[in-house]
């Protein structure tokens, strides 16, 4: 009896702990304020829980050498808000003018520390409702037909509150470090302890695991008092100006590739990490071998007795010993505090770090869990921009559109113009989006033709994964066909090993404008909004399935399309043909 | 064969003198008449002979005998004789004894029986000759009536013939008679199979077959090895008769597709000698194999329509061009061959199957020929918008915008502040309207220089986007005349100057303004007052109110200020507003019309309420009796979506017809229609609309009755009357009863693009093949043609390489980026490199 007793008591004191929220944001990282930002400004209740003190408690820690790779340009010469956003790859998206990045840091490449100040102020000036100290440890659903997606999350933090939500978003980032396991893998010292005081490094032999930026940063730091750097990693380095992707390594942390083209001592090796092991030896220095060599050796005898690949190979590359091995492996997803329930699961390949998630940034596994930022990059891993402020900044506002869409009845926001805008207001968007621009292949603008074509709608940043939702996800209607307008690399310029500086890599010529190389705006027509049989269809590459039409708008040199004939003549022509119509201006 | 054909030429002959002998009825009796004993006694083994048993006396089959009489000659001719039989009276053997045999028709081969006829099915020549042909070609004409047995059939003959399938709606018909008659000449090379099952037509693939007409497919079988696919098949597009059938038997008899290794001039096949086109695909020995497979496609899609020949280039030596790869060529007597240059197999078909296209193909063809020489392509990347055009070049003449006043997003809310009333120009500096309505504006601005209480200002949304999107500017360029930075009106009319100058000048004047005095109100009526506008010709409206009419009073403020800059609207309600509205004999609430110039004031009474009325109306009242119909005024009266009574004149009109219009405008009821003019002096543009109308510009003055909105007919007053209200009237009765033919009728075509769009899907298939575009391409719009399509255009793409060459001047290359201004080696294929 008194543990039925007990047992009905814990039961009402729990439900009667539950506190309650539409929406729940976990983590007040960059991704978690900008929700919160759109929350708040579409009057949601909302709230995010952090769990330090303050918010962007990742950027208090890292990068460890205190440098952003992502750029804070203070000039454009353009005084166009939405087109500088194109060059400000570190603030957020709000209202208020005074949360420009450039107002807190003057360096291209700016100070970890601003970003801190920057995230606080945003969440204090914004009056953002974050709860701090507060660390989501286990999360699970409650079935509940009334609820918005047939279930409530229920969130437990540190101290076994209870909180209840209708949609979850997860902004938790990407903060558990990646560790690769091998014979001597204790000797490893790790990115996030590692010594960042370059004296300590002084006249020692270092080899450094990994080939991110985490690792060429923390090579950098230390090149000029190290004896020589060696880097090993599985994959080739991918320069990011050579495969346009940001995430690769950057110019500004490249240093080592110098010295090392240059013979100055430093040098990079490929190796799976997996087949490596680590000896240590009598004077403490570090012996590269190979995992073979020691599960071979016989278990009794001494370290001296452990092979070592030069003892074969006498010319072997690692042959010499190190003084400190250092892992710069980057970071994963923690899936640790999610019931089974959820459904959260790691994603395949190269993308096992990240979460599944679909491309309306919804987890595949259920259905009012978003995730949100960093950890969303599954979406455009390799591709685009969307793990980076500078990219998540415009999926989350997509999300929240379409949450505003699914839960509030808020259809996504457009506009409707006469036809005759309809060249200019391609122009403008192409011209000034930093949306398209910098989540390029993801997000794209929806031009929704009117019966007869006299009328279209325009919405904004649609991602285009989910196009053949259109309709349900975003409450506009599209029968009359539509033109989706996204901006494109050349399908085979960037890549880890292609020469992207090769002579006539430029098009200037607008009729061989689908050769373009460079970033340039792609406009797909189609006189049926494609199925979702049609999208899985797709070439693989293509962000979207065969158009009835296509256009390419010549790749420019100043990423200005306004020229009357090379950039606006042909995509008149081509709007024109599409809608078999005169678009001309004439004098009167 | 020869034989065969001897047989048929025979048969052929036959039955055009048969067409002219059948009206003059019985001019050769064929028909032998025999006694019983001695027809038998004539039966030759293997020869078949039709007979007609009969009695003397048997009236009632006198018609039946006539038929039959009239079969004897066409029959004779597939060696048939035909006899009557007469019976002695006393005979009771088998043929002659029954009642009910004497109404039949007895087919002999030999002396065996094959079949008898009931005399009702044969009732005409070719129910007698097809029904006789049918019984004796039993074996080669295979009659079906489930398609399991068409398919019985069909899989039979797989590899070795060929099938002639034919459906007739019934037997007995001519079309029966054409399809036996060819079978006779055919049977023995293919197989022919009969139905008269619409059904079987249905199933044999046609979708919406017309099952009350015959119709033949000719079976390609003999290629055919796939016992699971039926034969490919060709239908025959003409009528079912036996001349018909034996061209469509010739056509696919004869090969596929002709090599040849001739002048084309001289070549001759069996299609030219049938009166069919032959299409030429000029081949080289570099592409022979993709050229082979490209003619025998377009053979395939043109079999029974034009032969298919493949010419080889390097065998003979043509004058024509490289880039050339189709060659046509007419049956007509002395038309030379045309040389053309194709995309694909589909502008082949296209030009077979609609001939009237050729000549225009060809003209074009000549036409790009000559641009050819200066650019590489025709017109597409010629600027063909005349403001794009006309703006850039003029763009390094620089604007003098000092007068205009640069808003940003810091400074526009306090500027606006700043003046009574702002008027601001929303533009984007890369949009060629905005920079052509800035020109006009700088005019503008130039006007109305010193003038008090108004502020030009402009706002550029490229540069400040936010405060456009806030200022909800959906267009470029828009133009706002903002009133202490609150209330504002959209201007909507005419980008011209003096249209923007008058709007501005009139929004300057608070809409509708109150006025304090009787005097004030006359000085209103009589445009001196305000005094801003004494020296503005406008048109004044004057809403008289009593006091009390609270709500009109409320409508009427709605209503100008809607009306702002269009119109001046002034408002009198003070307490002698009766003593106004009786000097204008009207009760308020009224409205005083005073237009520019005029002397007289028109009156109103106010009878609706709602301001969107009232806008309506004094919209409507605003618009002249007999306007003088200008570029800036038409969109005005087009509104009003009636037919146009114009006049064009070159110069003033005169005065006895500017009187009897204005009578006739007057007189009618002003619904009917717009009575008006046009001076081609003033208004040059109207020689241009006369240029459509009657194609030349007719002798002037000319009055015409145009109705743009119903039908588009125009109809010219007879010259020879004089315009006079009576005429003007009876002619327009004799419109009206449709009487009078109209002289042009105004095409409604819509607005077609220009020119065509650079097809980028196409070139990404043609020169990228394996981008795999196809393998979504399961839509099938563009099935199998595209494939020998792209060997066509594959072929021409040296030629466009080496024009790339010529054609890349230094000139061009500054369009690119500063790398490509480096670049002077040769312009390797893409990077493929890579």
């Amino acid at each position: 009896l008194s543990l039925a007793l007990y047992a009905g008591s814990l039961c009402a004191a729990s439900s009667a702990a539950f506190l309650y929220h539409d929406y729940c944001v976990i983590g007040a990282g960059p991704s978690g304020l900008q929700a919160a930002y759109f929350l708040q400004q579409a009057g949601r209740d909302y709230v995010v829980f952090e769990r330090s003190h303050a918010p962007g408690s990742f950027f208090a820690l890292y990068p460890r050498h205190r440098k952003l790779i992502s750029i804070n340009k203070q000039y454009t010469g353009k005084s166009n808000s939405e087109f500088n956003l194109r060059h400000d790859w570190n603030s957020l998206l709000s209202r208020d003018r005074r949360l420009l990045f450039r107002h807190y840091s003057h360096d291209f490449f700016p100070n970890a520390d601003a970003m801190v100040h920057y995230l606080e102020d945003f969440a204090s000036l914004l009056k953002l409702q974050v709860q701090y100290n507060t660390a989501i440890i286990h999360v699970t659903l409650e079935r509940d037909e009334q609820a918005w997606n047939g279930h409530y999350f229920l969130l437990t933090d540190q101290d076994r509150q209870n909180y209840k939500c209708s949609s979850l978003l997860v902004a938790t980032g990407m903060w558990v470090p990646n560790v690769v396991n091998f014979p001597g893998s204790e000797y490893v010292e790790g990115y996030e302890t590692v010594s960042i005081n370059p004296e300590d490094f002084a006249g020692q032999t270092v080899l450094i695991l990994g080939r991110g930026n985490s690792a060429f940063e923390t090579a950098e730091n230390i090149l000029g008092v190290t004896n020589f750097i060696h880097m090993v990693s599985r994959s080739r380095v991918r320069l990011s100006w050579a495969t346009h992707y940001v995430g690769d390594l950057r110019a500004i942390n490249n240093g080592l590739l110098d010295t090392y083209q240059l013979k100055s001592l430093d040098g990079l090796l490929e190796g799976d990490l997996e087949d490596l092991a680590i000896v240590k030896d009598k004077k403490g220095k570090l012996h590269i071998t190979l995992r073979f060599y020691l599960e071979n050796r016989n278990t009794s005898a001494g370290i001296d007795s452990i092979t070592l690949p030069q003892d074969e190979l006498d010319n072997f590359a690692t042959r010499a010993p190190y003084d400190r091995v250092i892992r710069c492996l980057g970071w994963k997803f923690d899936f640790s505090i999610y019931n089974r329930s959820l459904r959260l699961m790691p994603g395949k390949g190269n993308k096992k770090k990240y979460p599944q998630i679909k491309p309306s940034y919804e987890s595949r596994g259920t259905r009012g869990l978003f995730i949100l930022g960093t950890a969303s990059h599954s979406v455009d891993f390799r591709k685009s921009a969307g793990g980076f402020i500078h990219g998540f900044r415009y999926t989350t506002r997509a999300v929240h559109r379409l949450l505003e869409n699914r839960h509030h009845g808020v259809p996504w926001p457009s506009t409707v113009y006469p036809i005759t805008q309809l060249t200019n207001s391609i122009i403008k968007r192409v011209n000034e989006a930093s949306g398209l621009y910098q989540m390029f292949g993801v997000l794209a603008d929806i031009i929704l033709l009117r019966e007869n074509a006299t009328a279209f709608e325009y919405l904004e940043e649609y991602p285009v994964g989910v196009l053949a939702e259109l309709e349900m996800q975003t409450g506009r209607k599209a029968p009359n066909g539509l033109f989706v307008i996204i901006m494109e690399y050349g399908r085979n310029f960037s890549g880890a090993d292609k020469d992207v500086f090769y002579y006539n890599r430029a098009v200037g010529e607008a009729q061989h404008a689908w050769q373009s190389n460079f970033l340039h705006p792609v406009i797909y027509y189609y006189k049926h909004l494609p199925t979702e049989h049609e999208m899985k269809l797709r070439p693989p590459d293509w962000p979207l399935p065969r158009p009835d039409a296509i256009h390419h708008i010549v790749e420019d040199f100043l990423t200005d399309w306004t020229a009357p004939n090379a950039h606006i003549l042909p995509l008149r022509r081509f709007l024109e043909n599409c809608l078999s119509t005169d678009l001309r201006n004439f004098f009167a | 064969m020869s034989a065969q054909r001897d047989r048929w030429v025979s048969s052929f002959s036959f039955l055009l003198f048969c067409a002219s002998s059948i009206p003059r009825r019985g001019s050769a009796r064929l028909l032998e008449e025999l006694s019983p004993q001695e027809y038998f006694s004539s039966l030759q083994a293997g020869r078949a002979s039709l007979a007609y048993f009969s009695h003397n006396a048997s009236p009632g089959a006198q018609p039946f005998l006539e038929q039959i009489e009239n079969s004897a000659e066409a029959l004779q001719d597939y060696g048939i004789s035909v006899v009557k039989v007469n019976c002695p009276k006393e005979d009771v053997s088998r043929y002659c004894g029954k009642e009910n045999a004497l109404r039949k028709a007895y087919l002999f081969r030999g002396n065996m029986l094959i079949r008898e006829f009931p005399t009702d099915a044969l009732f005409d020549v070719n129910s007698v000759v097809a029904n006789v042909l049918f019984a004796l070609l039993f074996n080669e004409v295979k009659y079906v009536e489930t398609l399991a047995d068409l398919q019985n059939i069909e899989n039979a003959v797989k590899g070795r013939s060929n099938m002639v399938f034919a459906y007739v709606p019934a037997t007995g018909t001519a079309e029966h008679r054409a399809v036996m008659e060819a079978a006779f000449v055919y049977g023995t090379v293919h197989q022919f199979v009969l139905t008269t099952e619409a059904m079987l037509l249905r199933d044999t693939g046609n979708d919406e077959p017309d099952v009350s007409s015959a119709r033949l497919l000719f079976c390609h079988c003999q290629r055919a090895t796939d016992l699971a696919q039926p034969c490919r098949r060709t239908a025959m597009g003409q009528p079912l008769t036996m001349l018909n059938i034996h061209r469509h038997l010739k056509l696919m008899g004869a090969p596929l597709v002709t090599e040849v290794a001739e002048d084309p001039e001289k070549v001759s096949t069996v299609h030219l000698q049938l009166g069919l086109p032959l299409v030429f695909i000029l081949s080289q020995k570099e592409t022979y194999e993709a050229d082979r497979r490209t003619a025998e496609f377009v053979a395939w899609q043109l079999l029974g329509k034009a032969g298919v020949a493949l010419l080889s280039r390097d065998l003979v030596d043509l004058n024509i061009l490289l880039r050339s790869n189709v060659a046509l060529k007419t049956p007509d007597e002395g038309v030379p061959v045309k040389y053309l240059v194709l995309e694909d197999t589909d502008e082949v078909i296209t030009l077979v199957e609609d001939k009237s296209k050729v000549g225009q193909i060809q003209e074009d063809e000549e036409e790009d020929e000559e641009d050819e020489d200066e650019k590489e392509n025709n017109n597409q990347d010629i600027q063909d918008d005349q403001v794009v055009e006309a703006v850039s070049r003029d763009k390094k003449r620089e604007l003098p915008l000092e007068q205009i006043l640069v808003l940003t997003e810091e400074t526009f809310h306090s500027a606006l502040l700043e003046t009574a009333r702002t008027v601001v120009l929303f533009y984007a500096s890369w949009e060629a309207v905005s920079l052509a309505v800035l020109r006009s504006y700088t005019e503008v601005a130039d006007h109305l220089k010193g003038t008090q209480g108004v502020l030009l200002a402009r706002v550029n949304c490229w540069d400040w986007p936010g405060v456009c999107t806030k200022e909800n500017v959906t267009q470029f360029p828009t133009i706002r005349v903002y009133e202490k930075g609150e209330r504002w009106v959209t201007y909507d009319g005419m980008w011209g100057t003096d249209e923007l100058t008058s709007f501005i000048m009139l929004s300057r004047v608070s809409c509708p303004l109150k006025l304090a005095t009787i005097e004030e109100a006359e000085g209103y009526l009589r445009g001196e007052f305000p005094s801003e506008l004494s020296s503005y010709h406008h048109t004044s409206v004057l809403g008289v109110f009593s006091t009390a009419m609270n709500e009109a009073k409320e409508a009427f403020e709605e209503a100008g200020n809607i009306l702002s800059g269009h119109v001046t609207t002034g408002m009198y309600f003070e307490d002698d507003a009766l003593a106004l509205s009786r000097k204008y004999a009207v009760s308020p609430p009224a409205l005083l019309l005073a237009r520019s110039g005029g002397r007289s004031v028109e009156t109103i009474a106010l009878s609706k309420q709602s301001a969107q009325d009232m806008v309506r109306m004094i919209r409507y009242e605003l618009l002249d009796i007999f306007p003088e119909i200008t570029v800036q005024n038409l969109p005005r009266y087009l509104q009003l979506r009636k037919p146009f009574l114009i006049l064009f004149s070159d110069g003033d009109i005169g005065e006895m017809e500017s009187k009897e219009m204005l009578k006739l405008a007057k007189g009618r009821p002003r619904q009917a229609f717009v009575a008006c003019w046009l001076n081609l002096k003033k208004t040059p543009v109207g020689r241009g609309v006369l240029k459509v109308y009657f194609a030349t510009v007719p002798s002037l003055p000319l009055l015409l009755w145009v109705n743009l909105h119903a039908g588009g007919q125009v109809f010219k007053f007879p010259s020879e009357q004089t315009i006079s209200e009576m005429n003007v009237l009876s002619w327009l009765e004799k419109l009206k009863a449709g009487l009078e033919i109209p002289s042009s009728t105004l095409s409604e075509e819509d607005w077609k693009p220009p020119l065509p769009a650079y097809d980028f899907l196409q070139m990404m298939e043609t020169a990228v093949p394996e981008v795999p575009l196809r393998t979504s391409h399961h839509r099938g719009d563009t099935p199998a043609p595209k494939s020998p399509g792209r060997d066509t255009t594959v072929r021409e793409e040296p030629s466009q390489e080496t024009k790339a060459e010529k054609g890349g001047t230094p000139g061009r290359d500054l369009r690119g980026t500063a790398p490509r201004l480096a670049a002077r080696e040769k312009q390797g294929k893409r990077h493929s490199e890579l």
